[in-house]
């Protein structure tokens, strides 16, 4: 315990060291709420494997390690960022590029999109937007058990900000860029706040990449404010190496029949932790929850799913699948809760794993809280290898077992992927699962980062 | 083309298959008949080269080369396929993907250049009304959501695709209703060439009304207890298997 509070006082010092350059490029409101995060996350500190939802999940390596100081941008460091090119050809998007957190355009930080859709920094937003943001920062993440959600609200420096007004419905998807690179070991934490108003409609594509191979840890939030009867998709393609610490905490509250989806594929990563929050906040509403995982080595991969039935007939559904090889680990904590009041909830769950080494270990575990009675509910959980009689069927046709074993484990993992709705970017994700089955860095192609 | 010789196989050590011995020549059409559990499929399972059965005695040659040596895909690509009784549902996998990859590596074992996305499909186009299937279920993934009866059809859409040398039709009479038992029955006639051949595996004699075989054999208990033409087949749909048991049951005591 004396080396959980020791690592907890370091965090909380890094805290004090930096807040006041923080604050600073930060809005009054956004600052309002770090004194009281840093003390909760004192009371709280770095998860443990004691903390339920952690408990698959060993964050030591990452958070016991000395990061350097606490990055800050300055010009010359965007440099690069502003080389970075996404490789995916026909994917058409609006694209932001974060590097280490920050949003890294000195003169273009807020955007306007047609319809009268602002995309930019959260920063900038919050000091030109002060209601909108008032209304929907820090009212969807918080945890009473999760330190790193209130370290994230204490310390966040930047991150996206999205409005699209009642009515607006944006064809073309945001694509978010999250690069880290530093010649530092680095721990950053970024935080976005997604506002769609009533009957309005957007794709947000986040990507995760790093540029250099040292060591980094992210702590990144995401709050989601989806209206009456609007529709809202994220697709966050995680593809980073094998020293990269990521942990995600997405919250997702939605009103009366709002559609909403979250899509977690990682490809790469040395420890992934995703955390999505479905909160269903009206009657009628739907939520699909996905995850694909590949990894091998000791690559380690936690997804975490709380969904909330708290009003009358919304339905959720949730999928993720993994393939783990080596002695990679994975870790899936799915959570339906239904309130008493929400009668007419339809809720699913399904976590299929494929596990291709002795070695290789999953971990999983529906958790269903139900209040309610009339309440459709199912959850299904599987561990195992490939099917024999599929592989047989295939060889049976003249594929060899190399390419059928190959083919198998791409049509598992494509159940997921064909959930993206965006064409450009599922064919994409198809062709970067099947490099990464057959071996080959799944890194985009033209890419000029050596990542690895 | 293909001889066995006092082949025995057991599964889980039970032997199942008890002393087979067998030729099938270039061009002709075998049915192989006889009651539930007398081994019909664990002999297709061992000529495609199903792992759960154990050769314990016996040969199996094809085209001069030992078959037994040989792993599935290669027995595959030596043009041997087998039409499964109960065709296995694969999530994920396309059609077109899996006979994509599975033509373009017969055509590697033979020496040729994979075939052009045009060609292919203008291939799959031309199969698929042969065989008089769906044109959607080559968009679904692999027997996903398709029924009994078009699993079925899509063995013999397969078994157009990789035109083999030798097809082993496993059972793919049974669950169909009379409308696809024709289809399928000429699908497979129109696959016929001079020199082709086909084992058709069959519990009911009424799928012989559209496949006419050379040869008819028996088998009961393990054993080929019977052998003769096509005559045979209506013998046993008039008398049924009791008077084969029977007849087998006097020969052992003589």
């Amino acid at each position: 315990m004396n080396n959980q509070s020791e690592r907890s006082e370091r965090y909380y010092n890094l805290y004090k060291e930096n807040i006041k350059r923080i604050a600073e490029n930060s809005s009054p409101y956004i600052n309002s709420f770090r004194e009281e995060a840093i003390e909760k996350f004192g009371q709280l500190g770095i998860p443990t494997r004691e903390n339920e939802t952690y408990r698959y999940t060993n964050l030591d390596t990452f958070f016991n390690h000395e990061f350097k100081s606490y990055f800050m941008p300055v010009a010359s460091d965007f440099a690069r960022a502003e080389e970075f090119r996404c490789d995916v050809t026909d994917l058409d998007a609006h694209g932001i590029v974060l590097l280490n957190g920050f949003y890294p355009t000195i003169t273009d930080k807020l955007r306007q999109l047609p319809g009268g859709i602002w995309i930019g920094s959260l920063n900038e937003a919050s000091k030109k937007f002060g209601e909108k943001i008032e209304k929907h920062y820090a009212k969807y993440a918080g945890s009473d058990s999760d330190g790193l959600v209130h370290l994230n609200t204490a310390m966040a420096s930047d991150g996206v900000f999205i409005y699209v007004p009642e009515g607006v419905v944006l064809k073309k998807p945001v694509q978010v860029i999250n690069l880290v690179q530093s010649e530092e070991d680095i721990f950053n934490q970024h935080r976005s706040l997604i506002v769609v108003e009533k009957n309005a409609e957007i794709t947000l594509i986040i990507c995760d990449h790093t540029l250099s191979p040292t060591k980094f840890l992210t702590n990144a939030v995401t709050e989601v404010y989806v209206g009456e009867n609007s529709h809202f998709d994220i697709i966050r393609v995680q593809n980073e190496h094998n020293n990269a610490g990521k942990i995600t905490h997405t919250f997702i509250h939605q009103e009366r029949n709002s559609n909403a989806s979250s899509n977690n594929i990682t490809l790469h990563g040395g420890l992934v932790r995703n955390s999505t929050h479905h909160f269903l906040g009206g009657e009628g509403a739907e939520s699909y929850s996905y995850g694909l995982y590949l990894a091998d080595k000791f690559q380690h991969v936690d997804n975490y799913v709380n969904v909330e039935h708290a009003y009358p007939n919304c339905t959720s559904n949730q999928l993720f699948k993994g393939v783990l090889d080596d002695m990679a680990t994975g870790a899936f904590n799915g959570r339906i809760y239904v309130h008493k009041d929400a009668q007419g909830t339809m809720a699913y769950q399904k976590n299929n794993n494929i596990l291709l080494t002795d070695d290789a270990k999953m971990d999983t575990k529906p958790q269903l809280e139900i209040y309610a009675d009339d309440v459709k509910c199912s959850h299904g959980a599987t561990v195992g290898q490939l099917d024999d009689d599929a592989l047989f069927y295939l060889q049976s046709r003249g594929i060899n077992k190399r390419e059928a074993r190959l083919m198998l484990m791409f049509g598992f993992a494509h159940e997921v992927i064909q959930n993206i709705k965006v064409e450009a970017l599922r064919e994409r994700m198809d062709n970067l699962v099947m490099q990464r089955l057959r071996g080959e860095l799944s890194r985009c192609a033209s890419c000029m980062v050596k990542c690895g | 083309m293909l001889v066995i010789k006092n082949l025995k196989a057991s599964i889980d050590g039970k032997t199942i298959i008890k002393g087979i011995s067998l030729e099938v020549k270039p061009g002709e059409i075998h049915a192989i008949m006889g009651p539930n559990g007398s081994g019909k499929s664990t002999l297709a399972a061992v000529l495609a080269g199903r792992e759960f059965a154990e050769v314990t005695e016996g040969t199996v040659t094809y085209f001069g080369k030992n078959l037994l040596e040989m792993a599935p895909e290669d027995r595959a690509k030596e043009g041997i396929f087998l039409g499964f009784q109960y065709p296995i549902e694969i999530p994920g996998v396309s059609m077109v993907n899996f006979m994509k990859t599975a033509v373009n590596e017969q055509r590697k074992h033979r020496g040729l250049e994979p075939l052009s996305a045009s060609d292919f499909l203008k291939m799959m186009r031309e199969k698929k009304e042969l065989v008089e299937i769906d044109s959607k279920l080559a968009n679904r993934s692999v027997n996903e959501g398709f029924s009994g009866g078009e699993k079925k059809k899509n063995e013999i859409f397969q078994m157009a695709m990789l035109e083999p040398k030798l097809a082993i039709l496993d059972e793919t009479d049974s669950g169909l209703d009379i409308d696809a038992l024709r289809i399928v029955a000429n699908g497979v006639n129109k696959l016929k060439r001079p020199d082709n051949s086909v084992i058709v595996i069959t519990h009911y004699q009424r799928l012989l009304d559209y496949i006419i075989p050379d040869v008819v054999h028996v088998l009961y208990d393990g054993r080929i207890v019977k052998t003769a033409g096509k005559e045979l087949a209506l013998e046993l749909e008039e008398k049924g298997y009791d008077w084969i048991k029977k007849d087998v049951g006097e020969n052992n005591l003589k």
